[in-house]
């Protein structure tokens, strides 16, 4: 039996004015499943995914999260909001908050955790993180590669199901990328439900079960990266992977 | 250079010329000391009401500022409506209509101290909306997302995340709108406040003197707003340990 689908989407289509960003996607993601999305710049990835935690609405289709519809209703938003999980690739910390208070202000706000339970919860996840010594320093002394860390374990502190990653490891310099992605497989091994996009392969060979290539707003390939990377299907695909592994 | 040799000559001017009568304001002598003490005890009246009509305006300017950047239409143009408005009366005007006009409106009496917050604070409203309003269209909107992302809802996400870094950025526009409203607030001697410019009006009718007194006048807001002004850049200083990069 196919373990239940924690994400459904059937025939999203999202328009920003008159220019049609997807165009009737559709996907399941199962619990636990770990899928990379790849494709073109401006093919619709970060869209697709900012549209499962609400963060962009849709004008057609389905999206439901763990049996739950987004759509208009406040509070079906709110409850998906808090399944999900997101990591941007600006990192987005707040500044003008030390690590621990970044990772503190969801639980006791949102999640209405004391302060004690909220600052015990963060620094177990600083050390999942393997940065708790950074607990009382502000993001801007922290090298890029320990601030998507902190944004990562930010985010796990508010204990979603889901976790969505926007291209984490495009603003890092090359030494800082596999610090991120380490934690993000060692994430990915505990049976968190993950959508990552991104071009890092390797990472992407490691850790997918289903690879997604997308292209002009729409999901061009679905496959399990052995044979997304060795037979691709479409002729797109093909020209991405070999633009994107043979630069 | 030249305006140095020209300020020494005014000052050389000031010390032998037989034109000026420093007596009227020299501390050494009892009633140049009494002077002096009456034209000072306006101060107060010029902090507190400055003080009192700028921490009204601030909240008002916040208060009018958020329903300006919100999604809806209504709300932005009733913001945009409110500013426009205040903004396009002259503050002495402003005073005079709060003060005699108010009460006739009303039916309440307002003392002279309260119609001068009042239309102080509401003219300087207006600005401060502004100024809030590119202070908060400053903030990155991922800051926004990321808010969201860790469900904060819209009062959390203005209150701990986007109002605390805009008002580290329009801190020195907020340090001009008070040095503003300590001048401003000369205004409100014509409706009988009793401080500094009304201490030195009642004092130049009494003793002859405008040169020297209005002399005292202009350095009393000169040091006032010396001091604000440091406050206000030790604050900047202070807040910026913990800005961005
Ligand atoms: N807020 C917006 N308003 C208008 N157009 C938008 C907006 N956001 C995205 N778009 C457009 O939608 C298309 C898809 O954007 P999206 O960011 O989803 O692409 P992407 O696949 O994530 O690209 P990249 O690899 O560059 O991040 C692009 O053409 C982009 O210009
Ligand atoms: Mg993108």
């Amino acid at each position: 039996m196919p373990a239940p689908a924690m994400i459904r989407i059937e025939a999203l289509s999202k328009r920003f004015d008159a220019f049609e960003v997807l165009k009737s996607v559709s996907l399941d993601v199962a619990a636990g499943e770990k899928l990379v999305i790849c494709g073109p710049s401006g093919s619709g990835k970060s869209t697709l995914i900012r549209c499962i935690n609400g963060l962009e609405d849709h004008q057609g289709g389905r999206i439901e999260v763990d049996g739950t519809p987004l759509g208009r209703d406040r509070a079906a938003r709110a409850r998906v909001r808090g399944l999900v999980g997101m990591v941007f690739q600006q990192f987005n910390l707040f500044p003008h908050l030390t690590v621990l208070e970044n990772l503190m202000l969801g639980p006791v706000r949102a999640r209405g955790l004391s302060r004690t339970a909220a600052r015990d919860l963060a620094m177990r996840y600083l050390e999942r993180v393997r940065i708790p010594e950074q607990a009382g320093k502000y993001p801007r002394h922290l090298s890029g590669g320990q601030q998507q860390r902190v944004a990562i374990a930010r985010s796990l502190c508010m204990e979603p199901k889901i976790m969505l990653f926007d291209e984490p490891t495009s603003a890092l310099d090359p030494e800082m990328i596999s610090e991120v992605l380490d934690v993000m497989a060692e994430l990915a091994g505990t049976g968190m439900t993950m959508i990552v996009v991104t071009h890092e392969m390797g990472f992407a060979r490691r850790i997918a079960d289903r690879m997604v290539f997308m292209d002009h707003g729409e999901i061009v390939e679905v496959a399990p990266p052995e044979r997304f990377f060795t037979a691709p299907e479409s002729a797109r695909c093909r020209d991405f992977l070999d633009r994107i592994l043979n630069h | 250079m030249r305006l140095a040799v020209l300020f020494g000559a005014v000052l050389a001017l000031a010390g032998c010329s037989a034109s000026w009568g420093w007596y009227v304001v020299d501390p050494s002598t009892a009633k140049g000391a009494q002077n002096l003490g009456f034209l000072l005890s306006g101060l107060g009246m010029t902090i507190r009401l400055s003080a009192t009509a700028i921490l009204i305006s601030v909240t008002v300017g916040l208060l009018v500022a958020l329903p300006g950047l919100s999604a809806h239409r209504g709300l932005r143009a009733a913001s945009r409506a409110y500013v426009e408005t205040v903004r396009a009366v002259p503050i002495l005007v402003l005073i005079l209509w709060v003060y005699y006009g108010l009460p006739q409106l009303s039916g309440l009496t307002i003392s002279v101290f309260w119609a001068g917050v009042i239309a102080l604070a509401l003219s300087d409203s207006a600005f401060q909306a502004e100024i809030f309003r590119a202070g908060i269209q400053s903030i990155a909107r991922g800051q926004y997302e990321a808010a969201y992302s860790v469900s904060l809802g819209y009062r959390d996400t203005m209150r701990y995340v986007i109002l605390p870094q805009a008002i580290r950025r329009i801190l020195p526009a907020l340090g001009n709108q008070l040095v503003y409203m300590l001048k401003m607030s000369s205004l409100v001697s014509v409706i009988g406040m009793q401080e500094l410019t009304r201490k030195a009006n009642e004092l130049v009718v009494s003793e002859y003197r405008p040169l020297e007194i209005y002399t005292v006048l202009v350095l009393e807001y000169l040091v006032l707003i010396l001091i604000v002004s440091a406050g206000v850049r030790w604050l900047e200083r202070r807040l910026a340990v913990d800005e961005r990069q």
